[in-house]
């Protein structure tokens, strides 16, 4: 079952971001990171140091595992920015500053 | 912009409390980072998802209605998308406070608000522990799942387990269910034993415990009682976990592990106060809350304090403290002393809740010895990946005493989060007591932003003399 269901969402109509020039479906009022989690992607970092994969871990903006690389620029908290359409997300390797 | 009263956060504390002092006359600015009302626990879902029935995902619904419908008829003035990084204290001879925040969706733009007095509502986030392979995708926290749920009606996956201990965990694994996720397992380590000591204290809210119960059972979440997760795994990403039973001592049980695919792991234990802009006013903590009277005052004059940050005890509780909140700044604010009377059943509450988490605190606690099943490579500071072993190397070998020590020799807590979320666990493996982390502003400032907050004209806009000349400054 779809979230969106049990509380009978009725999100207005549907936009078209990209992740690493993917094309992904975004809905009004999602962020950057519900966007992703529902195009079933839930990691879009990599660390600074060992290269390990991250993505939502406290949700809240509290704990910075999120970060995100959005219209070129990097570590934007992904559970706290407004998906917008045309938004150009990338996967942030290191600090976002090395490319 | 100046006001009487500025309150900070929109949660259940922070809107009660406008809404007792509002209706006493007070002007109230209300200063919260959501672009709605409700904090946490009411969290909305966005307005764009257009949810005709977010009732369906959330507890206590007609409270939430009462005090939506209480801001849109008060005359508070409220300040979405607002993330105040810093609480000005008075100057000398000179009353009222400056609050200052951020906003627009980069969290880039000033904005300042003067305000006679102040009420710090600024809640809790969740305690994780650390245990091998909590940093993989698919882990987040019980509260962040249930964030991405209400606020963007979202679930990371198809199959979850929620783990940890506490409260939080029964509306997680209900939640998730109700999302159509199969919740795998509730995995809490309190084992029944301790729940029957505190019978007393936890009587009051069975009828709610029972109805998670009933949830729970019809959508056939197997509950284990007493038990702990001892690791993640996956390469990339999660896809399973490992539970355990746990011996009455709180050691893992040897030949009970049991592991159960999954690709989301919710796990917390417990919740911890947000104190940083308090820290900054100079406010006085009760070990990691902030220390108030009866009268939900802090010990600097003109700043009171409500809801998690005075101690976690859920949305209750912070609804009863920050109605006395406001009743206290809008007799106080006119010189006059509260008649504490007039809030009797409020302060009925707040001594019946503040004995129910107490209890809760005291079942609900981590494993006694969590730290045993945390491996010398797991990673603890998730921000600047430092192992469990460094942080074990720094007090055993290099003689840190302290979080302090451990935090130069090592970087755990040196990063982004600034220690947020590896605080418990770094003191939990270094044998220290948590201390107060005084971080001078409580989320992340631009420079040019700092720079010209210093300036006495304010920060609202710059104005000609505040650029250097072409001098430069003398």
């Amino acid at each position: 079952m779809n979230p969106l269901e049990p509380a009978r969402a009725e999100p207005g109509p549907a936009f078209a971001v990209t992740l690493d020039g993917r094309e992904i479906a975004a809905l009004p009022g999602q962020t950057v990171a519900t966007a992703l989690w529902a195009a079933g992607v839930t990691s879009w970092r990599t660390t600074r140091g060992e290269g390990r994969p991250r993505g939502i871990f406290c949700g809240i903006g509290v704990c910075f595992d999120c970060l995100v690389t959005v219209n070129d620029r990097p570590n934007q908290r992904a559970c706290l920015i407004p998906v917008r359409p045309g938004d150009a997300i990338r996967t942030q390797e290191g600090t976002g500053h090395e490319h | 912009m100046s006001t009487d009263l500025a309150v900070i956060g929109a949660g259940p504390a922070g809107l009660a409390a406008s809404l007792a002092a509002s209706a006493r006359g007070v002007r109230v600015t209300l200063i919260d980072a959501g672009e709605q009302a409700g904090g946490q626990f009411y969290r909305q879902p966005a307005a764009g998802l257009g949810a005709r029935r977010p009732q369906e995902l959330h507890h206590q619904w007609r409270t939430w209605e009462r005090l939506r419908d209480g801001l849109a008829a008060s005359s508070v003035r409220h300040l979405t998308d607002h993330h105040v990084w810093c609480v000005e204290q008075p100057q000398a001879r000179q009353a009222g406070f400056t609050v200052h925040a951020l906003r627009g969706p980069l969290q880039e733009e000033p904005a300042t608000v003067r305000a006679d007095a102040v009420l710090l509502a600024t809640g809790g986030y969740e305690k994780v522990l650390p245990f091998p392979g909590w940093t993989l995708p698919g882990v987040v926290t019980a509260g962040g799942a249930q964030a991405m749920l209400k606020g963007g009606l979202v679930v990371a996956g198809r199959t979850a387990v929620v783990a940890g201990t506490g409260p939080l965990l029964l509306p997680v694994a209900t939640g998730l269910a109700a999302a159509g996720v199969e919740v795998a397992a509730l995995v809490e380590s309190a084992g029944p034993r301790g729940f029957v000591r505190h019978l007393p204290a936890l009587a009051a809210k069975l009828p709610e415990a029972a109805g998670y119960a009933a949830r729970l059972l019809r959508n056939r979440v197997p509950v284990m009682a007493g038990h702990t997760v001892v690791e993640a795994h996956g390469d990339d990403h999660l896809e399973a976990a490992t539970v355990a039973a746990l011996d009455p001592g709180g050691r893992v049980r040897p030949g009970t592990h049991r592991r159960i695919p999954c690709d989301t792991l919710a796990v917390g234990h417990g919740m911890l106060p947000h104190t940083d802009l308090a820290e900054a006013l100079g406010c006085r903590l009760d070990g990691v809350n902030v220390h108030v009277d009866d009268e939900q005052r802090t010990d600097v004059p003109g700043v009171w304090a409500a809801g998690e940050s005075t101690g976690i005890g859920g949305a209750a509780l912070a609804l009863a403290e920050g109605h006395i909140a406001g009743r206290s700044i809008a007799a106080r604010l006119r010189g006059t002393a509260p008649d504490p009377r007039a809030w009797a059943a409020a302060d009925r509450s707040r001594t019946r809740l503040r004995d129910f988490f107490a209890a809760v605190d005291s079942v609900c606690a981590p494993p006694t010895h969590w730290t045993e099943q945390v491996t010398d490579d797991t990673v603890v500071c998730r921000c600047e990946e430092v192992r469990a072993g460094a942080v074990r190397e720094a007090v055993d070998e290099l003689g840190a005493g302290d979080l302090r020590t451990v935090k130069l020799l090592t970087r755990a807590g040196m990063g982004w989060c600034q220690g947020r979320v590896c605080g418990p666990a770094v003191a939990g493996l270094a044998g220290c007591d948590p201390t107060p982390a005084r971080r001078p502003f409580a989320r992340p400032v631009p420079l040019g932003v700092l720079a010209r907050a210093g300036h006495p004209t304010g920060t609202d806009h710059l104005t000609e003399a505040d650029h250097p000349t072409e001098e430069g400054p003398s």
